[in-house]
């Protein structure tokens, strides 16, 4: 079966590819791309942790076919610090120690970058829905959610 | 939201109790930490697992030919390419396990057990070829009946999963082969006298599903086989030198030929203190003569790595109408998947062990399911025995109309209770996690219609074991801390602030490394709430070893006698002339002193403290629906001293949403024929954002006097009270009994209807 070419961009870095028709956009970042921190947890678009965004908008890679990159613009978790300038999401992880395992981490960092950007002052129910595709077993979520609204909180201030 | 930073207790420490950034933090935020499916190598070829798509069947005949056909197919790994395995009890995560069975559950000999039990390994040059090649192997089964319930599983004529199994621990040797692969009976004064006291007695069975850890990281390998050098892992483990040791006796290897490496860790819960995946990897490795990459699937996850147990435990409490407990029993089922090993025993020792109660008798069942083999999970066979006993706990003080705290309190375990197991409990702070549930805000907030709370104590004894640490002191005074259990929810961050507390230089100046098994000395697995405790402990003499060295060498510089040197803050100091050295300076200067200095703390940790717990819920019921809200959660435990209170409260709250989710939706649902109909996030539901409120937490700090600093583990108590917190909130809610979880819609519904 002939592979097809792709032509897309990720963090900003123009990319090209080749892949199966049925390979998903998942498996390229992580097999072919060696863009580890996207990671797999189900595979079924259940977790969350294989989250990136496609042209701005917030997707489970496990359900992207790779062929869909095709001319967009890829986002994933290793272009959400500035070389090693953590951004403010990040750094409120640390400070809150809202990870543990930190397996569901790097989904979760690109879904709140995805929430502040849509609503820059959720409701800590808001935050609770709309993060409620990434799934954490360690935490309970409360520590997450202190700081998702703390992050949202030190973004506006410096807005 | 709630204060979150309460504690109870105070001291003079200067690093510990503070909340540091944890080291790995940068690289778990930034996605660079590499965890179980991360590595990949040169030549390396995907390995993926033939599974059953029975519960219960003869394996008759495999026929493998069109796959071998297939190009791109490299080997074909089976039961027979071991080479010979023989019942061996070997150490498993916080129990043991029988190699024989291990092996048999890696990949089966003639028979499977469980829908999803692997068959054989395919090895290929691609994840998708070797995915095609499954579909191209021919299997005649012999079908046979599941038997998927304890009281299936142990009625008289069901269908025996082991012809070669017969009940240990009866008193008359059995003749027959039986599913119950043991009793155990555990006995402290006279139940029935303790029962013929009694005013009111209470007795009622209790269901709790199979259910799974639930790690978001699925097992994931990546091996290298040389016959002739380092044959080498890389797993997602809690555990790698129980990896290396398993793996190594059943390929007849020994530890020094085989390494492996704890990659990053994406939970695990006691379900990744086994193998499923590394053995036959290496074997597909050994073939081939390539590296072999291997990931589970999710749904592989849920069918075929190891839950816990489902139970059928019933239990009977009788009191005084003062409000004293005269006797406490149990009869406790519990499934231990295919092969033999569910924690009934565990169960047993627990139910009871929040109480001071003359008498108690409890019997554990130990019975095989055609479902997969159960793994430990997060405090193994306490949550279901102790969420019955809890919840007949709750419902007798109701009967007695006495507070339930204040009937706990009335009851409660303390220093010099003699347990059902045994020993006396040394000193525990049930009592005062009971009084600071009592005095905690949620305790005093009035309930609003349809809703209602629940209390539940819970308790796990923790273990101690063997942990070697190594400190090395770097030339500008920074040190390097090599440990080797692996870190699952900050333990590096925990071990940073002890070896600064002992050796007064600050935490930023150390990173903690978690060492393969060729770079430290065996350390017994992260389970059992061990790390913090044992391996805290011996990053402690580590630290101790290095003050050593560093005063010898002062005084070496000084020309005096050692003892006159103290060590003080980080400096030590000539007490008689006050001349100083500080630790920079003294290893800046070791090679000229007697070569670089190292501490060492290689020790086997006794003197595990106990940690109890309390939890309060409060929850909201949709009686038209069955839908249970949590509007209100509190976890109060002793800690005996948080190092990091962050990562203790995170295991409190993680615990805790744990727990909600075993007691409102978790649970495996098979077909009448063992079909496994949820392996999947979707229907197997664990507790997403929207589903909690936040967990309040609070730290009660009762010191363990056999720790330095005062360290009970934590990790595991937290699972056990939010069973019976949860669901008698429900039944206080709704004003009719559970006793079966989960607390699911449908389930709720049918109580209100049943009651109504």
């Amino acid at each position: 079966m002939a592979k097809i070419h792709v032509s897309t961009t990720v963090n900003g870095d123009a990319v090209e590819f080749l892949c199966n028709p049925g390979e998903t956009l998942l498996d390229i970042l992580r097999n072919d791309l060696q863009l580890t921190g996207t990671k797999e947890g189900c595979g079924s678009g259940d977790c969350g942790a294989c989250s990136i965004t496609v042209d701005d908008r917030l997707v489970c890679s496990c359900l992207v076919l790779a062929v869909e990159a095709e001319g967009k613009a890829i986002g994933t978790i290793e272009g959400v610090a500035d070389k090693d300038q953590l951004n403010v999401i990040q750094q409120k992880f640390l400070e809150h120690a809202a990870l543990q395992c930190g397996i569901c981490t790097p989904g979760l960092i690109v879904s709140v970058q995805a929430l502040l950007k849509e609503n820059p002052e959720p409701t800590e129910e808001e935050a609770r829905y709309y993060l409620a595709g990434n799934l954490c077993r360690c935490t309970g979520y409360d520590k997450i959610i202190r700081a998702v609204l703390d992050a949202a909180e030190t973004m506006r201030g410096a807005a | 939201m709630k204060n979150n930073n309460e504690a109870i207790a105070a001291d003079n420490y200067k690093y510990i109790g503070t909340r540091s950034i944890r080291p790995d933090g940068f690289e778990k935020v930034t996605g660079r930490a590499n965890y179980g499916a991360d590595l990949s190598l040169p030549g390396m070829i995907w390995g993926k697992m033939l599974r059953s798509p029975h519960a219960h069947a003869m394996i008759k005949n495999i026929d493998t030919s069109r796959a071998e056909a297939l190009a791109g197919v490299m080997a074909i790994v089976t039961y027979d390419d071991f080479p010979g395995v023989s019942s061996e009890i070997v150490a498993a995560g916080e129990g043991t396990e029988d190699l024989l069975d291990l092996a048999r559950n890696l990949m089966a000999d003639g028979k499977v057990l469980y829908h999803g039990h692997a068959i054989l390994g395919v090895a290929a040059i691609s994840k998708q070829i070797a995915e095609q090649a499954l579909e191209l192997i021919d299997i005649d089964y012999d079908i046979l009946p599941a038997v998927l319930d304890v009281r299936d599983a142990m009625a008289k004529d069901a269908p025996i999963l082991h012809q070669t199994m017969f009940t240990k621990g009866l008193s008359e040797t059995p003749t027959t082969p039986s599913n119950v692969a043991s009793v155990v009976e555990l006995k402290k004064g006279d139940i029935l006298a303790g029962f013929a006291q009694a005013d009111i007695v209470i007795e009622r069975e209790f269901y709790t599903p199979t259910v799974h850890q639930g790690y978001i990281e699925p097992h994931a390998c990546t091996v290298r086989y040389d016959e002739h050098g380092q044959s080498m892992v890389w797993c997602s483990t809690q555990g790698h030198f129980d990896v290396r040791s398993t793996t190594a006796k059943l390929l007849h290897m020994s530890l020094s030929k085989l390494k492996v490496i704890a990659s990053e860790i994406g939970g695990g819960f006691g379900g990744k203190t086994t193998v499923y995946l590394e053995p036959v990897a290496l074997l597909m490795s050994k073939k081939t003569g390539r590296p072999v990459k291997m990931l589970m699937d999710r749904d592989e996850v849920f069918k075929a790595s190891g839950p816990g147990s489902a139970t059928r435990n019933w239990i009977k409490v009788g009191a005084r109408n003062d409000g004293t407990i005269t006797a406490m029993q149990g009869k406790l089922h519990y499934e231990a998947g295919a092969f033999k090993g569910s924690p009934a025993r565990l169960g047993g020792m627990t139910a009871f062990t929040p109480y001071d109660v003359e008498n108690m008798f409890v019997e554990c069942f130990d019975v095989v399911v055609n479902k997969p083999k159960v793994a430990a999970y997060r405090a193994p066979g306490a949550p279901q025995a102790e969420y019955a006993a809890e919840m007949i706990i709750s419902e007798l003080a109701a009967r007695l109309e006495i507070d339930p705290i204040d009937f706990r309190l009335q009851n409660v375990a303390k220093e010099g209770t003699k347990t059902i197991y045994g020993p006396k409990l040394k000193k525990v702070g049930l009592v005062e996690c009971l009084e600071a549930a009592k005095n905690s805000p949620h305790y005093q907030q009035p309930l609003k219609d349809n809703q209602g709370r629940g209390v539940s104590s819970g308790f796990w004894f923790n273990i101690g074991g063997s942990s070697s640490v190594t400190l090395n002191m770097n030339r500008d005074g920074t040190g390097t801390i090599v440990e080797g259990s692996p870190d699952i929810g900050g333990s590096r961050a925990s071990m940073q602030l002890m070896a600064a507390e002992t050796l007064g230089i600050a935490a930023d100046n150390f990173k903690t490394v978690v060492a393969d098994t060729e770079n430290i000395a065996h350390n017994d697995g992260t389970g059992g709430s061990r790390t913090t405790f044992a391996t805290g402990m011996a990053v402690v003499e580590a630290a101790k070893d290095v003050i050593r060295q560093m005063k010898s060498r002062a005084a070496s510089v000084w020309s005096v006698e050692v003892d006159t040197i103290d060590w003080v803050d980080g400096v030590a100091i000539n007490i008689d002339s006050t001349e100083k050295l500080s630790a920079a300076e003294i290893c800046a200067t070791a090679d000229r002193t007697g070569g670089q200095i190292s501490g060492q703390g290689n020790i086997n940790a006794r003197g595990a403290g106990p940690s109890f717990a309390v939890h309060i819920c409060d929850v909201e019921v949709d009686k038209e629906t069955g839908k249970v809200d949590v509007v209100r959660y509190t976890a109060i435990q002793d800690a005996g001293k948080a190092i990091h209170p962050s990562y203790v409260e995170g295991q409190y709250q993680g615990g805790a949403a744990q727990g909600i989710g075993w007691a409102l939706n978790e649970e495996y649902v098979y077909n009448d024929k063992g079909i496994l109909q949820n392996p999947g996030f979707l229907d197997y539901r664990i507790p997403l954002a929207s589903d909690l409120p936040m967990i309040e937490t609070v730290i009660v700090e009762v010191p363990n006097p056999a720790h330095p600093f005062g360290v009970r583990g934590v990790g595991e108590t937290g699972i056990i009270p939010p069973l019976a917190a949860t669901a008698y909130a429900v039944s206080d809610a709704i004003n009719a009994p559970i006793t079966d979880l989960p607390c699911s819609p449908p389930n709720v519904l049918a109580v209100i209807q049943a009651n109504s």
